[in-house]
């Protein structure tokens, strides 16, 4: 065969390997070419983060508005300091929200939903939710249920 | 018995000197980096024979591959009312795992048989002694483009594998049993991660295409040169390709995935 033609049908090889990469990149992994969003900080701190995980979303009012990028552990309160980043166009959380952490599902992977509150004011960059609360801890529920607590 | 421990003193001397002789041979190919200008011709022509032409078997087996997965998958998760999570199933299967090994062991099987008995005809034949009695380097002319374009064909292909297999457990998942395509989408794409799951897939899919073409090259160089030598050959090629790819699977899987 001739060496262009060769060269061509490689040529065309290689782009179906990238096209692929491709759709695996944007259809399969929903990757969105505006990836490298606009984020603010917040901070929140919980008594028990149950089983969040970074990478874990952040949503109000079941949309997806933001991600937790590390929890920590405060050590003078011994509480767990979860560290979430907002997208920018969510500026206005009000001041007296709360970050509650839910569970999708009943075994699902948990996430923290932002209940909506009523100040005037919102939170600012670097804020820290003033009321939150912890992950329902099944076995604990039962544990207080079975001893009449 | 001394004659028996005998034996087994020369097999262990065998294997560590073909080791050693395999890691010689290598860096010495590596060396020879194919030059741009001269190379390239070569190189292309070889990505042509063992990229192009393992297209239609990798797609083939890519599609059926995906289709038993939307049907098994279905029947499993239907069991527990969660059909819709079988694209993150297929998905995360296809990508992580099934795309890069079994690419790389229908890739061995394709085209590491055929450059192992190649290189080996050529030793046979005396082209490679001829050739360096010419002045041209076998290693740089005959092995260096073989090895560097089942280096780049692998991942190609596995890629293409892992989407055609995604492609095809959409037929059976969504055309056929009828689970929303929506969620078969959605819950793919909340559960793929573009770096943790895709590239991860296509770093092993280099390592192995990498080892491929490496036993499978140096099988045909250091055959022994005999029509029985270049079967025996052939046969290894294929089975110590196998078992790399299936060992380093784990241990790629257990550094990348494992999470401890």
């Amino acid at each position: 065969m001739a060496q262009r033609t060769t060269e061509i049908i490689v040529g065309l090889f290689m782009i179906a390997g990238l096209a692929a990469l491709l759709v695996l990149a944007l259809q399969v992994s929903g990757l969105s070419p505006k990836a490298a969003e606009r984020t603010y900080t917040l901070y929140a701190n919980f008594n028990d983060t149950g089983g969040l995980t970074p990478r874990g979303k952040v949503s109000m009012a079941g949309v997806t508005v933001g991600s937790i990028e590390s929890i920590s552990l405060d050590k003078e309160t011994f509480q767990a300091r979860v560290k979430m980043s907002i997208h920018a166009e969510v500026d206005n959380i009000p001041a007296d929200s709360s970050a509650v952490i839910r569970t999708s599902g009943l075994l699902g992977e948990q996430y923290i939903d932002i209940s909506i509150g009523a100040d005037m004011e919102s939170l600012q960059p670097g804020d820290t939710f003033y009321s939150t609360q912890s992950a329902m801890n099944l076995e604990r529920l039962i544990s207080n249920f079975a001893s009449g607590k | 018995m001394l004659d028996r421990i005998a034996s087994l003193g020369r097999l262990g001397l065998d294997i560590v000197a073909s080791l050693g002789r395999s890691g010689r041979f290598l860096a010495g190919v590596l060396s020879g980096v194919p030059r741009p200008v001269t190379g390239f011709p070569l190189l292309v022509r070889q990505i042509y024979a063992v990229g192009v032409l393992s297209l239609a078997i990798v797609v083939v087996s890519g599609l059926f591959i995906g289709m038993v997965l939307g049907l098994q998958g279905y029947t499993i998760l239907s069991d527990y009312g969660s059909e819709s999570a079988i694209g993150q199933m297929i998905a995360l299967t296809l990508v992580r795992e099934l795309g890069p090994v079994v690419t790389a062991l229908l890739f061995a099987g394709r085209a590491g048989s055929a450059l192992t008995a190649e290189i080996g005809l050529m030793k046979a034949t005396e082209q490679l002694s001829s050739m360096e009695m010419m002045g041209v380097d076998p290693l740089r002319r005959v092995v260096a483009p073989r090895l560097w374009a089942g280096f780049i064909a692998m991942p190609v292909l596995a890629v293409i594998f892992s989407v055609v297999g995604i492609w095809g457990g959409m037929l059976v998942g969504v055309e056929w049993l009828g689970v929303f395509e929506g969620s078969f989408w959605g819950n793919m794409q909340s559960s793929v991660d573009f770096l943790d799951d895709v590239m991860n897939g296509v770093i092993k899919s280099v390592v192995f295409g990498f080892v491929c073409a490496w036993i499978a090259v140096f099988q045909g160089y250091d055959c022994v040169p005999t029509s029985a030598g270049i079967s025996s050959a052939t046969t290894k090629t294929v089975v110590y390709s196998s078992l790399a790819v299936l060992g380093l699977d784990f241990v790629l899987t257990a550094v990348m995935f494992g999470d401890f």
